[in-house]
């Protein structure tokens, strides 16, 4: 497998009127050509302000990058100028899904406006190859109807419907990378399953590699090759899917699949819940940054940050203990 | 259970602006809303320089009746008519000999009098008018608003000369505070109170509306309380940032209007000084080279309305219940 | 649990929001039908979870059920009164026994208030303690309760993170000691190492007061944890109810079965290996809903007849009601 991205030691931070926000903190993480990896983590844990720093999406200030190298087939994404990034990157070789497919697209703009559009200025088309092309995205993502539906607006769509014209819009350019962040959050159950079945299909039709952000640990179960798990700003497990729900490592991702009931079994136990909420981040962080939560803690987790160690093949944590034996690292 | 430094489960994006609660028993201390709103206002450094301003001249006005009578700011001697700014009258006399420095000292406390009572009038007619037809909705609503619109269509100022015209034309002169007024005050405070008041009634019901889908208020229901507690203790006090703008931009737009009718000579009579109808005469010799007569009570009028709008700004951003920045 | 009477009895519940246009003369142009014939009963101590996609209705229930909204026709009797009838200080003593938990810990709490003013409402509402002093020791007790420590009174929603707004919102629905409690999706906007905290505190405080729950959710997964019972909601109607077990092991109705094939499993292999029901298109709008059966058009067993006539409510095994031609 050839790694298609690369990040390094990626650090984010904002300068807010309250003091710095440690938002990432030196993440290192790679992805392979045509693989699907999920980041997992709650809100505020930094899985979306890592991708939006790679794609260069965050105003600076008050963002600030402070550190790091994000490699993409052989350039840094985050030193090329400003124009390359706009021009030949974002939207073109990498393209990006939001959560809320009800504000991410334009409400009085056609769809097939702001499909053509994206395909007129990456992929220097004529209009009417762009509408060719739009309705053939359209009907890939399973939109009946496509040449009228390119004269609808979007609040004629329905949630579900929104997604796949988002989808169809990142699909546009032939990206060889889709980062989706929390695609099906905002959506019910059936439609989610809808979505993620389309993300399926259509993975294998077009080779392409996906990231996909969630904070759902079912979702990614049948989706995802890799997962990287992440806490506070940093990433505490990465592993194949499979060793990510059978052999969690990570006090973390253990007690987060301990903390889920399942819809397949019958209730055997009251929930594990975590105590404590994640830590602030507006104070500089200071050894394990899961230490106040976790219940493996020994003295070495307040002082020094633990680094992602491999404990297996592909398979790493950021833990200086072992929670099978109770063994330190 | 930990409570200790805990951020907002919200998209990380939102840590740009919003703030991030670290609730730290020990070491936050507790404030109170205004206190909240204190420390952002004293960020705005235009409004505290509009604060500084307006307690000045509230000061030069007040301060000022202890030094000069109001008899000696009424006092005609036409052998010292249009005398130019010198040591005995530091800002001149005006076309009959008055002291002009002695009259925008009691022109200016009519001109804020008169201010300040219009805004309480108008925010108690537009806060109950925005409030009922926010809250109860329906035709009640329909017709307030439809009658709200009505009085937004006619022009104002159109309508305050009218009106000025119509009830100022013989009202006995009022005692208040001791001291005695020319009746056309209180006409003015009328009709500007009752123009300006469909302002602050969209904004308030506006405020209603958005405020009483909130979950609180179905909480509040929930729980069983009253409608007028729903209210008064619950929507009120979130609706009052608007209103204490909208307080405060009334009281210059109040004194503005005072200044426009007065100038045209149908606001509050003579000898009643007012910084608007110290203009009116003003007017014929400006291009005389008789600057005195207009630049004083015109500079008071534009220092006044400047550091009210100042404040109004700064307290805009200060009472912002969703800018929780400390 | 013996069984004598039942807390909450629903007998036909509906809720209908008129929709109008035009600005002078409003204009009925449509009935949104949120709810529309709604049965039930929920027994003491007892958890019944109510489950739906957004739109279904299942809050618009909830609140109905409280009398928060004017019930369009129906029944709801708690404890015996029936809500929907009752006015005044009869109802403030329902208001009283029967409470509510809300989805949004940020919208559901006055941000101008200090959590003593919010939690004690209740108290003064209800007149049941009188004393400002026992008031705040109340308040305190109350906190307690739900994990929260007595000395953060003072201080003002927008201090808290989201799973302690919550416990707050908790703390302010057990003040006027109630025998109900709807809980409005309490968990969904909480992230998932919290939401555990918070369920777990729920069945803490239903085992130490006896409480009874209705619990409106979409997370399918979390309501076979907590509920004893649990009724799927579609278009405003209840299209099958059963005990939790039975209801996700031999479910019957078509819409359950692709409500539960969609909820992914957090397991790759069992994920993997499952047959999905991928339902084609979205919820119709429920101002028109379908003909005879609602899930019809998009039903996988739809036939003529379920175009036709409305399906009956049966019990197809000992406490197992559907509403369903095909099964």
């Amino acid at each position: 497998m050839t790694k298609i991205l690369e990040v390094n030691d990626l650090m984010t931070r904002f300068h807010t009127t309250e003091g710095m926000v440690y938002a990432v903190n030196g993440i290192s993480f790679h992805l392979d050509e045509g693989e699907t990896l999920a980041v997992v983590g709650e809100s505020g844990c930094g899985k979306s302000v890592t991708m939006m720093s790679i794609l260069r999406l965050l105003p600076m200030p008050p963002a600030q990058i402070a550190g790091g190298t994000a490699i993409y087939l052989g350039q840094d994404l985050l030193k090329i100028p400003d124009h390359e990034m706009e021009h030949n990157i974002r939207g073109k070789e990498i393209a990006m899904i939001f959560q809320d497919p009800m504000t991410s697209l334009n409400p009085v703009l056609t769809i097939g406006k702001q499909i053509t559009e994206s395909l007129r200025t990456h992929m220097f088309m004529d209009q009417a190859a762009a509408e060719r092309r739009a309705v053939e995205l359209l009907e890939m993502v399973g939109l009946s109807d496509a040449r009228q539906r390119l004269k609808a607006y979007p609040h004629q769509f329905s949630g579900g419907m929104r997604q796949r014209v988002m989808i169809a819009m990142a699909l546009a350019c032939n990206p060889s990378i889709l980062i989706a962040d929390e695609p099906t959050t905002a959506l019910d159950v059936t439609i989610q399953a809808q979505i993620v079945e389309l993300v399926i299909r259509l993975r294998e039709q077009i080779h392409m590699a996906i990231i996909w952000i969630t904070h759902n640990l079912g979702v990614v179960a049948g989706l995802a090759d890799r997962v990287n798990v992440m806490y506070a700003g940093y990433i505490v497990e990465e592993a194949n899917v499979e060793d990510i729900y059978e052999d969690p490592s990570h006090p973390y991702t253990n007690a987060l699949l301990a903390a889920l009931p399942r819809v397949d079994r019958r209730r055997d136990r009251r929930l594990k819940s975590i105590a404590g909420a994640p830590p602030s981040l507006l104070v500089e962080p200071h050894g394990c940054p899961f230490a106040p939560r976790c219940e493996y803690v020994v003295e070495r987790c307040g002082m020094e940050t633990p680094r992602l160690t491999p404990v297996g093949r592909d398979h790493a944590i950021a833990c200086w203990v072992d929670i099978k034996t109770g063994a330190q690292r | 259970m930990a409570k200790r430094g805990i951020p907002d489960p919200q998209p990380a994006l939102s840590k740009i602006e919003g703030p991030v609660s670290a609730l730290d028993e020990l070491e936050t201390p507790i404030l109170t809303l205004s206190q909240l709103a204190w420390r952002r206002f004293r960020r705005h450094k235009m409004a505290v320089a509009g604060v500084i301003i307006l307690i000045l001249l509230v000061a030069y006005c007040i301060g000022g009746a202890f030094i000069f009578s109001e008899s000696y700011a009424n006092h005609t001697d036409t052998s010292l008519r249009l005398q130019p700014p010198a040591a005995e009258h530091p800002f001149g006399t005006d076309t009959t000999g008055r002291d002009i420095l002695a009259r925008t000292i009691y022109g200016g406390q009519i001109s804020l009098l008169i201010g300040l009572t219009a805004m309480i009038l108008e925010i108690t007619v537009g806060v109950l008018i925005g409030a009922v037809t926010g809250f109860f909705g329906g035709w009640l609503d329909n017709i307030l608003m439809r009658f709200t619109e009505a009085v937004l269509i006619v022009p104002q100022i159109f309508l305050l000369l009218v009106m000025a015209k119509f009830f100022g034309g013989n009202v006995p002169n009022i005692v208040f505070l001791g001291r005695e007024f020319s009746g056309s005050v209180i006409v003015i405070v009328f009709i500007i109170g009752l123009t300006a008041w469909p302002y602050t009634a969209r904004i308030v019901r506006a405020q209603f509306l958005s405020i009483k889908e909130n979950e609180f208020i179905l909480a509040a229901r929930a729980t069983g309380t009253s409608t007028w507690g729903i209210i008064f203790r619950h929507i009120l006090p979130n609706s009052i940032a608007p209103i204490v703008v909208a307080a405060t931009l009334g009281v210059a737009n109040a004194i503005t209007l005072e200044a426009y009718i007065s100038f045209l000579g149908l606001g509050v009579r003579p000898p009643t000084a007012t910084w608007g109808n110290m203009l009116e005469g003003a007017y014929n010799y400006i291009d005389q080279g008789v600057y005195w007569l207009w630049l004083f009570p015109g500079l008071l009028i534009l220092f006044i309305v400047l550091s009210i709008n100042f404040v109004g700004d700064g307290l805009r951003d200060a009472l912002d219940p969703r800018s929780r920045a400390v | 649990m013996s069984v004598t009477q039942p807390l909450v009895e629903v007998q036909n519940l509906k809720k209908y929001f008129p929709v109008t246009s035009g600005l002078f003369l409003q204009r009925k142009v449509g009935m949104v039908r949120a709810v529309d014939g709604v049965s039930f009963i929920i027994n003491r101590g007892e958890t019944l979870g109510l489950v739906g996609e957004s739109g279904c209705g299942k809050t618009t229930a909830g609140r109905t059920l409280l009398g928060l909204y004017p019930a369009t026709a129906g029944v709801v009797r708690i404890d015996g009164h029936d809500i929907c009838s009752a006015k005044g200080r009869e109802l403030l003593s329902i208001r009283r026994k029967a409470q509510m938990i809300f989805q949004d810990p940020y919208a559901s709490l006055n941000p101008r208030w200090t959590v003593n003013a919010i939690v004690s409402e209740p108290l003064r509402v209800h007149k049941l303690i009188k004393n400002n002093k026992e008031r705040s020791e109340r308040v305190k007790e109350l906190m307690g309760l739900v994990g929260l420590s007595g000395r953060l009174v003072n201080r003002f929603p927008h201090e808290f993170s989201g799973g302690q707004r919550q416990r707050i919102g908790v703390a302010r629905a057990l003040a006027s000691e109630p025998l109900f409690i709807v809980c409005d999706e309490p968990i969904s906007a909480l992230d998932v190492s919290i939401q555990a905290q918070v369920v777990n505190l729920l069945e803490d405080l239903q085992d130490q007061f006896g409480l009874t729950y209705l619990f409106i959710a979409h997370d399918l997964s979390m309501v076979r944890h907590i509920c004893d019972r649990v009724a799927v909601m579609y278009l405003g109607v209840i299209v099958e109810l059963a005990e939790r077990n039975e209801l996700y092991e031999h479910y019957l109705h078509p819409y359950t079965r692709a409500l539960l094939s969609a909820v992914p499993i957090p397991d790759p292999k069992k994920d993997r290996a499952r047959q999905r029901i991928i339902l084609t298109g979205d919820v119709p709008s429920p101002i028109h809903p379908p003909e005879g059966c609602r899930f019809h058009p998009r039903c996988p067993l739809a036939g003529e007849e379920c175009r036709i006539n409305d399906p009956q409510w049966r019990e197809a095994a000992p406490g197992h009601w559907v509403a369903c031609h095909k099964v």
